[in-house]
Formats: C-alpha cells, structure tokens, sequence
C-alpha cells in the first residue's frame, strides 16, 4: 500500500496536450476517483500512473519514491482494464496465477492465493472455464481477482463497469468497494458516470480538457462546486448568468445578466476573482415552489409551469421565468391538485442554497440554461 | 410461406449442385474409378505398383514432396514472421512502403518467378557471376538448382502466407492484453513467450499447413529446377505424358489424400482454438523506435529486403531487352531493345498466346463471379440439409493441387459425357477456362462469404417489409454491400488465371496455348528475350489488376488469400 504524489504532470501526444500541468496527492487507502467526460485525460493520466505513458514533463511518486520512468512491470500496480484484457488462450485459473508465476511463486503457493483470490470474488467454482464461458460480470471479477491476487501497492481501474448493464453494475460497484475496504488498497478509479463516483469514492478529481477542474469529497463536489463545468457536469442543475451588484456582510447581491430588474442574494460563493464572468448554480431539489406568492422571502420570481414531468419519486417542473426555464423537483406527495402545464406559479431559489460560480464554459454549452 | 421459401432455396440450389457434381465431384470419382482399374478390369494392381519395392521412384518422390514441403514451412516461417513483427509492432520511416511492398511476390505468376530465380542464381545466373567477377573468383561462389533451387523459390513465394496471416493477426491482438501482462510483472521475453506468441499460434499453424499444401502441390519451381530430383506432383505430369493414365491417376488420388487430410486438419484446428478478441476498436500502438541506430538498421533492413524481393521483376525486365540470339557465350547480355516487345505488334503469332490468356482468364473468372455470388448467397443466408457437404465440396478444388484438378479433367472429359452435352472436352478450347473455373471457386465464394457473414439479415427484412422481391432486393441491397468481397475474389481470381501454368501444361491445345505455355515453349527453345518479354506482359497485366482495384475500387485484392 503506497500513497501517489503527481507533481505538475505533462502529457502532450504529438501537438495534442493530453494534460496539463496536473498536480495531486492520493493518501494512502484511500478511494480516488478522476471523473470527467470522454477524451478529459483521466485514462491518460491512470496510464502514465500504471507506467504505461511516460509524462512529458513533471514527475510520479510512490510514497516518496520517483516513479517517473520505472517500467510498467516494474510498478506492482494492479490494472483492471476497461476490457478486462484477460488472455483468451488461459483458463481463470491461469490468468489470476499468471502474475505470481512471473513473480516465481511455488506453485503450491500459486495455488493457494489464486483459490483465495477467487474465492474472494467469489468464483471459486469456475477455475477450470476458459474465460470465453463466462459472462460480463464473471469476466469482471476474474480481472479483478487477477489483479488484486499480487498484492499490488495500487489498485487501478479503468471504467471497469462500463461493459456491463445496469443491474450488474450496481451489483459490481458494491462488490469492488467490498474487496477495497477488505485489502485497504490505495485504489485509484477512472470513469465517466457521475454516480459512481459519487458513491464510491472518499475523494473525486474531476477532469476537463485536460486540466482538473477540482478535487474534493462527493459532497464538496455536488454541494460546492468550483466552477459553472463541475456543476453542471455532476448532477442537474440550473444556471443563470449573473453580475455582482454589492455586498452586505456574509451577503452579495446580483441581478441577472438577461434581466436587470431581477435581483438574486446569494451566501455561498466558490472563490472567484473581480474579472471572472459569474453564474448562479442551483439544484432542481432546492428550487421551491409555491401557489401563492410567499411572503417575507427572497430571491422570488413569478412564472409558468411549461412541462411537468412525473417520474416516481418526485415531479419534474420545467416553469418559465420570463424567458428562463428554471427545473425544479418535488417529492410526490399525492397532492391535489397536481401542478399542470399552464399553472402560475412562484419559484424561489433560497440564498442559502445558491451557489455562485465562475463562469469557464462557453454560454451555449450550459445545459438548462436556455 | 414457409414451403415458399424452401422452394426458392432449392431453386437456387440446382445449378450450384449441378455444376459441383458435374465438374468438381463427377471428375476426381473418375480419378478414383482409374485408379482401380487395369487392362483387365478392376484391381488395387497400381497402388501395388506405387508402394512396390520394384518402383521406388514413386515413393521417392512422395518422400521428396513431404520433406521438401516441411522445409519450405520452415524457410517461409523465418522470414514471414519476423517480418510480421517489424512492419507491425514498430514504427520507422518507410514501413508503409515496406511493408506494401512485402507482398510483392503475389504479383510473380509461378513460372516466371522460377524462370527469374533461374537466371538471378543458377548455374550462369547474373548474381554467383556478378560476385565471381567482382571479387576475382575462379569459380562462381554458390549456386542454386534442385534441391536448394525448389527451396528457395518457395520460401521466397510463400512466405507472404506466414507474413499475411501473422500481421493481420498481430494487428488483431488488442494491445491491453500485453499491457496487463506487463502490469502484472512480467518481462518482455516472458510478455512474448507467454501471451504474444500462444495467441499468434493459431495464425502460425495456419500458415503452416496452408504453406504446406501449397508446396505439396507446387509444379512449376520443380519442373523448372529440379533436374533428375522427383517430387509426386511432377510424376503426374511424367505418367500423363508417357500415356499411364492409370498411374498418373493412382499419383493424383495419393497427392490428394495427403493434401485433403491436411485441410481436414486445418478446418479442425481452427475451429478448436480460435480465440475471439472481445474488444472494441482499440488501434494497435507501434511503438516508435527512437534509438537512431536502430532506426537506421530497420531501414536499411527493409531496401535490402525490397531490393532482393524485386530483383527477379528487374531480372525478368532486363531480359526481355535482350533480342534472342544475342546472349549466348558471353557473362552478361550486351545487347539492349526493344525487339521482343515490337515482334507483338508485327508477327501476329506472337500476340496470340496474350490474346488467349486473356480471352480464357475473362471467360473463367466471369464464371467464377456468377456461380461464386450465388454460391456464397447460398451458404451463408439459406437454410438446408448438407450445407456442410456443400461446403466441403466448393473448398475441394483448393484443397485438390492444380495438377490433380487437370488429371480429373483429362480422365473425366476425354470421352462424352451428360455434363458436356455430349462433346469431348479434352482437346477444344472449352477445357482451359473450365480448368480455371473450377480452380477459383474457392476464391471467390470464400471472399464473398467473408463479406456476406457481416451483413446484418435485418437488411434483408427491412427490403421485404418494404415491398421488395427477392432478385430487386438482392441487386439493390445484398449486392452493393457485398461488392467489395466479391471484386477483390474475383480480381485474384483473374490474376491467378492469368498466370496459371500447371493445368494449362496438362491441358492446352494449339488453338489455345496461354502465355505460360509460350513462356515454357520459348525457354525450351533458349528464346529467353522473348520468354521475359511474355513474362513482362503477365506481370504488367497482373500488376495493372491489382493496382486499377486498388485505386478505383478501393479493393485489396491480395485480402483474399
């Protein structure tokens, strides 16, 4: 077990930069996930973990050995590929053994780990197949158990559930928390899906274009977003342009970019300079809505329901505000009446909830801004 | 509905059976039915004769063939694989040129190959005397014939099996697979002999097998080279023209015994392992070599390789500049024009063998291309019982060397017969392209297969439910989709016809003689200058094939093999 240090990692591939100047600390144990859509550099920067890329510039550390230039083979890091790469011409027994045959085990020795291995991913019963008879989910687990049976100082996924529906991942997604609480395994996770890495991760890089956007917990992550990109990335949420019009106490003021008579107070800003262009973030389950205008609040605009849409466990309202289609969600309590297209309603967007951000996206690129 | 449909299966399947049996079953049954007979009638007296003590030339030869054959896998396989691996696994400059340029001996027909090979390194050969010279040697440092000649002509020709097969299947392995290895601590050498190689391995055995067959079957380097060394593809030939039917024909089904069991074989073991790469489009990574050392040794590796691979187009080239008549005592030919080639256009005996070839490699692979598509239609989209018969039967004559294939015909059709209407074959025109055909059968239904398995039988659906009949959905939707497959088997298809040479020497006439049977005609004669120049015509009209498919169809024809 071993924690990661990467020091201002470069990595350009031919006149593309892949990543820039990143730089991050993984503890020891701990769950890490690089979260951020396709093409953001997360799989680059696993692969220069995994020895696999060479950083252009900056340097690797395990604990506080430079790992800069090792050889992959050279690492003990364990790799689970997005393809599971498991060698077609072995059976499950000799593909988890593979790793401690080239470590020189006895193989009474061989033998005795890889059971436990797959005992533990519970395969045990499948040690003869060739690994063209499993399925999805079993291939899954015999990559893990390959990888985890080395006892390597990290453990390295790379979209390991996205090969499998939806009910296997949720199965999966337990099971890999599972075998890294029971190894207490540095591991570090890639992947696109938001709530993967939401609900397995202690500490999430999100990455663009490239560059982290910002690390933190799940929490720090969908409650405090750092720009209007993270925001909108994990979770729904709506964004409205706005400018900063004064400050009282803990307080600032804004109206909205699109319309000036509106005015919006806001408690809880991420740290932004004077120049940076800003935007209110607000989640659809914060969004309140009422039938009659409330009284002695805040941040209240008056609007129309354009869209309800139910799905379960709670109604989704798309309502209107002169213009700005806000999203709101709220919990199915079998009220009647039930909102309906058409209805006026008042929204009301509590200063306590509304995250100011800066603005690093293009305006056309914020979804539910329209 | 259902009997509809079943009746229009059977409707397609007539004349594929019908001209199966009658041109590739009905003539290897009447191979047999020889086989056992003499002038009394029935008698296993010439399987005596062929493993008798008495004759030992003919198990001999059946020896020769088998030794010579293992040798040529080895030879093939220590130049095609390494080479596989260079083009593949690294990048430097030039190796897409280099590696295009591996191919190049598909577009030598066999004789004129052998022929080149002759003159580049035997006895007076341009190279053992170009190096006697250069270094002041009294005698000539090496030369090849026989034995070693056989060799060397086959590991040069069909090493492309080795290298063909081993690329695309290097190009196939998905890279993480040797990357997990090296994650799990693995070395290079343990990476290669414990994942690299066991996955190349049914790649290789194919390759083998195929090269083997191929050098069973091999007539034109032997019967060039060998001199007095036997090898049973040749005997044939040998029995034919002493007029042994009986024996010739004993010879052919105990080639075609071995060549069948090996292809038997092949089926079986690629069924057994073939490990499917569950991957999505992952490209391979070359890894560039940085190291300029090395760099330079890649490089300068592969002119030497490009130059020996063409110096027996250049050889061939430069000998059809030479007017006949003018090279004879001396070392090196002194004289240079272009005679050879104006005799085309004055004396219109010379034009008529290129005239030939043409006419009956058109008039085969236009058969091959009708029967071939609705042959492949046939076995890949129809149900029926014996589909697997079928199948065995289209791949026979590829199995079948070339001299069995024209043994089958002389005995089938030298007398009449329901299949020919009546006619005797054996001696008309009609007997060479329908010696083609059934050689490239295989071809053509094969890369048509190949095409026609990836085409979702949802895109027929759709075209029924639509509104459209079976032969307009056929011609506006299967057959645009699969044109690809079908044009790149039947340009091979053509290209092989053209330089066809065993069945043409079993079974020209006169009237029909094809540029091959001109070339040996020409040799035997010590015209080499107008043999190269037939030979120069065959390259060109190959070569002007592939690259027209290439550049107009987008079509790799060599894909195929």
């Amino acid at each position: 077990m071993s924690s990661v240090t990467l020091k201002s990692i470069t990595k350009s591939f031919k006149t593309v930069q892949a990543v820039k100047e990143l730089s991050l600390d993984i503890q020891k144990g701990e769950f890490f996930t690089f979260l951020g859509p396709s093409g953001c550099g997360k799989t680059t920067t696993l692969r220069m973990i995994a020895g696999f890329y060479y950083p252009t510039t900056g340097s690797i550390f395990f604990g506080d050995r430079e790992m800069t230039k090792v050889a992959p083979e050279k690492r003990n890091t364990g790799m689970v590929f997005q393809n599971y790469a498991l060698f077609p011409h072995m059976t499950v027994f000799e593909n988890v053994a593979f790793g401690l045959k080239v470590r020189k085990l006895a193989s009474a020795e061989v033998k005795k780990r890889v059971e436990e291995a797959l005992a533990k991913v519970r395969l045990d019963a499948f040690t003869k197949r060739q690994v063209s008879q499993l399925s999805g989910g079993q291939q899954q687990r015999v990559a893990l158990a390959r990888s985890l049976v080395i006892q390597p100082e990290i453990l390295l996924l790379d979209e390991p559930l996205s090969n499998l529906d939806a009910r296997l991942r949720d199965e999966m997604r337990t099971e890999i928390l599972r075998l890294q609480r029971d190894y207490g395994i540095t591991t570090i996770y890639v992947t696109h899906d938001q709530i993967e890495a939401l609900s397995m991760s202690d500490r999430i890089a999100v990455f663009n274009a490239g560059e982290c956007q910002q690390i933190g917990t799940p929490k720090e992550i969908y409650n405090e977003p750092a720009n209007d990109f993270v925001a909108s990335f994990i979770g729904e949420t709506n964004l409205i342009p706005v400018q900063l019009e004064g400050r009282e106490g803990g307080t600032l003021q804004f109206s909205w970019v699109e319309d000036n008579s509106k005015k919006l107070m806001a408690e809880r800003p991420a740290a932004f300079s004077e120049e940076e262009l800003l935007s209110v973030s607000i989640r659809p389950e914060a969004v309140e809505v009422f039938e009659e205008p409330p009284v002695n609040l805040q941040n209240v605009y008056e609007g129309t329901i354009e869209l309800a849409q139910f799905t379960g466990a709670s109604l989704n309202l798309f309502i209107s505000l002169g213009g700005k289609v806000v999203q709101a969600m709220v919990l199915n309590t079998m009220a009647h009446p039930e909102p309906e297209p058409g209805d006026r309603v008042w929204v009301r967007l509590p200063e306590f909830r509304v995250r100011v951000v800066p603005r690093v996206m293009e305006p056309k690129e914020g979804r539910r801004i329209s | 509905m259902k009997n509809r449909d079943h009746r229009f299966t059977l409707l397609l399947l007539i004349p594929v059976v019908l001209v199966l049996v009658a041109y590739v079953l009905y003539p290897s049954l009447r191979t047999l039915i020889e086989s056992f007979q003499n002038k009394e009638g029935w008698s296993g007296g010439n399987y005596a004769d062929f493993f008798g003590s008495e004759s030992r030339s003919n198990l001999q030869a059946l020896w020769n063939s088998v030794y010579i054959s293992l040798l040529s896998v080895f030879f093939s396989a220590l130049i095609g694989v390494p080479l596989a691996f260079i083009f593949n696994k690294y990048e430097f400059p030039g190796r897409s040129f280099f590696s295009s340029a591996a191919i190049l001996p598909i577009v030598l027909p066999s004789l004129v190959g052998v022929m080149a090979f002759m003159f580049l390194y035997g006895e007076s050969g341009l190279v053992p005397n170009a190096i006697k010279d250069l270094f002041g040697l009294t005698n000539i440092p090496f030369k090849i014939g026989g034995v070693s000649g056989i060799l060397i002509v086959h590991a040069y020709t069909m090493y492309v099996y080795f290298y063909m097969t081993v690329s695309s299947t290097i190009r196939s392995i998905d890279p993480s697979l040797e990357e997990a290895a090296y994650n799990l601590g693995a070395g290079r050498l343990t990476v290669f002999t414990k994942v690299t190689l066991p996955l190349l391995t049914p790649a290789i055995v194919g390759a083998s097998l195929l090269v083997f067959m191929t050098s069973m079957a091999s007539f034109s380097a032997p019967f060039l080279l060998a001199g007095g060394f036997r090898v049973l593809s040749l005997q044939i030939y040998f029995s034919k023209v002493n007029g042994n039917l009986s024996m010739a024909a004993t010879q052919s089904v105990i080639l075609s015994i071995v060549s069948i069991s090996f292809l038997l074989f092949m089926r079986w073991y690629q069924n057994r392992r073939d490990y499917r790469m569950a991957t999505k489009g992952i490209g391979a990574h070359r890894s560039e070599i940085k190291n300029p050392f090395l760099k330079g040794l890649m490089v300068a590796v592969g002119v030497v390789g490009v130059i020996i691979l063409l110096l027996p187009h250049m050889t061939i080239l430069i000998l059809s500049l030479v007017p006949d008549g003018t090279w004879t005592y001396q070392t090196y030919p002194s004289v240079f024009n272009g005679e050879n080639y104006l005799f085309l256009f004055t004396e219109p005996k010379i034009w008529d063998p290129v005239r030939n070839s043409l006419i009956l490699a058109f008039l085969a692979t236009l058969g091959n291309l009708v029967f071939g598509v609705l042959t492949s239609y046939v076995l890949v989209k129809r149900k029926f019982v014996g589909k697997n018969m079928l199948d065995i039967m289209v791949m026979l004559p590829w199995a079948l060397p070339a001299t069995v294939v024209g043994m089958n015909l002389v005995l089938a059709f030298n007398e009449s017969s329901v299949f020919t209407f009546g006619h005797i074959l054996v001696g008309t025109f009609w007997i060479l392209p329908l010696a083609y055909f059934i050689r490239h059968i295989p071809l053509v239904v094969r890369s048509t297969n190949a095409t026609l398995e990836q085409l979702d039988d949802s895109l027929e659906e759709a075209a029924r439910n639509l509104g459209a009949k079976w032969f307009y959905l056929f011609r506006r939707v299967v057959l645009p989709l699969v044109m690809p497959g079908v044009m790149a088997g039947t340009l091979l298809a053509f290209v092989e016809a053209v330089g066809e040479f065993p069945t043409s020497v079993l079974l020209y006439t006169l009237g029909n003689r094809p540029i091959s049977i001109e070339i040996m005609n020409q040799l035997r004669m010590f015209n080499m200058g107008q043999a190269a120049a037939y030979g120069m015509i065959q390259i060109s009209l190959i070569g002007l094939v592939l690259f027209i498919s290439n550049k107009f169809f987008g079509i790799k024809a060599e894909r195929s093999l």
